[in-house]
């Protein structure tokens, strides 16, 4: 039994120097491998090819994620372009939104995309970084799973069902309760003025809040415990309080990742469509109070595309939506590169 | 000694007292919303839940009964779609990525799917409208799948990926070392490691597209009627909360919430059982 036929295995071990050693003759006695698996590896032939096969069908998979990507752009590109070509730059800054005469400009939509966007940042950051320091750093080790499960569930309630409960409690609420008080302290603002609907602009800010707390939490916690240990520990030694200790060691060194969150949740509310269209009034109009309804680029194409007759008026959506698409893209590139700056790449998704 | 003794400055005690209340505070109020919801959720939606909303299709407004059966069996049938496009994709973008993984190009891969999982599901289904509906010139279950299932493939890709990542390179070597191709030893050993947290992140991603109801507005687009023809428009229940939700009829009303309840335990049993599968197995995450 020569030991050149072992050498058969090349093609499935890249090593074969110390086989070949081996075989130069120092103890051959020792190594008289049964026969059995050797037949079975000579005709593996076929399986080759299979894994050539199977090595070229995941790379098409993993292709199919550019290609997905790169469809989406050129058909929103060329859907648009009647009218990108009619309205040009203009189309931005334009005040009327008229289907009946052809005259198109998103600059309502675009107001209240940034609005109830900002409204909602500014209501979630807060909290959500409260809940993520809360989680880490403060929360008893048995209540840590609950908590952070309860976040997670948050996340998974669907959107339609956001906006049902506004329709139905916040709405409500807001109208009855929150809004006179806000208008009889802080009506000279301007900001909180004007009669109560309950839907609106806060009212929409305030549940895109709720629904990005779960994004912008889950991606600080992911980044507190990146923090390594060390840290809190020379912190503490020095004799800080806790708060001290999550100031100067957890929240600084975690401040670009948190920042990377809060962009991401940017993200998540800058394309929510069903719960702001249920809850924002749908008024194409440019209010500064908080108060009153407005409208935005989501939710202006899912209530219009689908009665959208003429070309134009088609391609006006269309070209929302590629802004849309844009926007979310650079916003969405900016947030992966500075978690993943933090987290090297790789996400710690489950610990709880 | 002496300074070690010493107790803490008041501001200094203040300060931390004030931080350990606020960041309570926030877990609470981040907390009640839920509490709320679900607490009205159950409250409205099991009062206007019975059999004949589990069987009848809708009917006009004014008459009594009528249900959402159509939408549940409609949804089914797109998620089950959507499930045959997303999954392999994912899984086999997912694989490629872990396993052949080097260099710029899987680089670029990773990142798209990171950011193709952050554009709007309106969009998407604006995408799939020119794909799909427009060539076919009529609404269809398979147009609804299609977006539904694209919105799956970053999600599942990535979690694959990721799980891959934590098997340990032991367990390669040895089902390389018994002589098997490659891949089998993928399919059979590497990926079946990591099959629980693979399962978790299938589990996830249609836990998400399962309540989309964006992208199904005008690909599946809603039907009041019975269709079990995949290349019709087909009632989801997403949609059907939303027509009824923005309705101005009380009975109406009571049906979206009694539809918003199913989906709610639909989609609640599925993250519940990713938990389950989770915390079992050997799989947890690193750190």
């Amino acid at each position: 039994m020569s030991f050149s036929q072992k050498t058969e295995f090349r093609p499935l071990l890249r090593f074969q120097t110390p086989v070949r050693e081996t075989a130069a003759g120092q103890q051959p006695a020792l190594v008289t491998p049964p026969a059995a698996p050797r037949i079975e590896l000579h005709t593996s032939r076929i399986s080759k090819y299979l894994d050539g096969i199977f090595r070229y069908s995941l790379l098409i998979c993993s292709f199919s994620v550019i290609a997905v990507m790169a469809l989406f752009f050129f058909e929103l590109t060329s859907r648009s372009k009647l009218s990108i070509a009619r309205f040009g730059f203009g189309f931005f800054t334009g005040n009327t939104w008229d289907p009946v005469s052809g005259d198109f400009g998103a600059m309502p939509f675009i107001y209240g995309t940034l609005v109830s966007s900002l409204v909602a940042l500014v209501l979630a950051v807060p909290l959500a970084v409260g809940v993520a320091v809360f989680v880490t750093e403060l929360c008893p080790r048995h209540l840590r799973g609950i908590v952070s499960f309860t976040v997670e569930l948050l996340a998974a309630i669907p959107s339609v069902i956001y906006g049902l409960w506004g329709i139905f409690v916040l709405a409500p609420l807001l109208r009855n309760y929150v809004q006179p008080w806000l208008a009889k302290y802080f009506g000279w603002t301007d900001i909180f003025s004007g009669p109560a609907y309950g839907i609106g602009m806060l009212a929409a800010g305030i549940i895109l809040a709720i629904m990005i707390i779960p994004i912008i939490a889950s991606i600080t916690r992911e980044v507190l415990v990146a923090v390594p240990q060390s840290q809190r520990e020379a912190v503490l030694a020095l004799g800080a309080t806790r708060w001290e200790m999550v100031r100067v060691a957890v929240l600084r060194n975690a401040r670009v990742g948190i920042m990377g969150g809060i962009i991401l949740g940017l993200g998540r509310a800058l394309g929510e469509t069903m719960a702001v269209t249920m809850l924002i009034g749908n008024r194409p109009e440019v209010a500064k109070s908080l108060f009153a309804p407005g409208y935005t680029m989501a939710s202006v194409i899912a209530n219009e595309f689908s009665e959208a007759t003429d070309d134009l008026y088609l391609s006006a959506l269309v070209e929302i939506g590629l802004v849309l698409l844009i926007v979310t893209v650079i916003v969405n590139a900016c947030a992966r590169l500075l978690i993943w700056s933090i987290t090297r790449g790789q996400a710690a998704r489950n610990n709880a | 000694m002496p300074s070690a003794s010493r107790p803490l400055g008041i501001r200094r005690r203040l300060a931390n007292f004030c931080f350990i209340g606020l960041s309570g505070v926030a877990a609470i109020l981040v907390l009640a919303p839920l509490g709320a919801i679900f607490g009205y959720l159950v409250y409205k939606g099991i009062g206007s839940l019975n059999w004949a909303f589990l069987t009848n299709t809708p009917r006009p407004v004014g008459e009594a009964g009528g249900g959402m059966a159509n939408a549940i069996v409609g949804s089914t049938m797109i998620l089950g779609i959507a499930s045959c496009i997303g999954i392999p994709l994912g899984i086999g973008a997912g694989v490629y990525m872990a396993e052949f993984g080097r260099g710029r190009y899987v680089n670029i891969v990773r990142f798209t799917a990171d950011v193709l999982n952050g554009v709007p599901s309106i969009v998407v289904g604006i995408a799939v409208y020119a794909l799909v509906v427009l060539p076919q010139q009529h609404f269809s279950a398979l147009s609804g799948g299609v977006a539904l299932g694209i919105m799956m493939i970053p999600t599942v890709a990535r979690t694959t990926e990721e799980m891959l990542r934590m098997v340990p390179n032991t367990i390669r070597e040895a089902a390389l070392g018994l002589g098997i191709p490659q891949w089998r030893a993928t399919l059979q050993v590497t990926l079946r490691t990591a099959s629980k947290g693979v399962i978790t992140g299938i589990m996830l991603a249609f836990a998400r597209v399962a309540g989309e109801t964006a992208p199904l507005l005008f690909t599946a687009f809603g039907n009041q009627f019975w269709n079990l023809n995949p290349n019709q428009p087909t009632a989801a229940l997403p949609i059907q909360i939303f027509a009824y939700a923005i309705s101005p009829f009380d009975e109406w009303h009571r049906q979206a919430w009694a539809g918003a309840l199913i989906l709610i335990v639909l989609i609640v049993v599925a993250v519940a059982a990713v938990r389950v599968v989770t915390s079992r197995g050997t799989m947890q995450g690193n750190a």
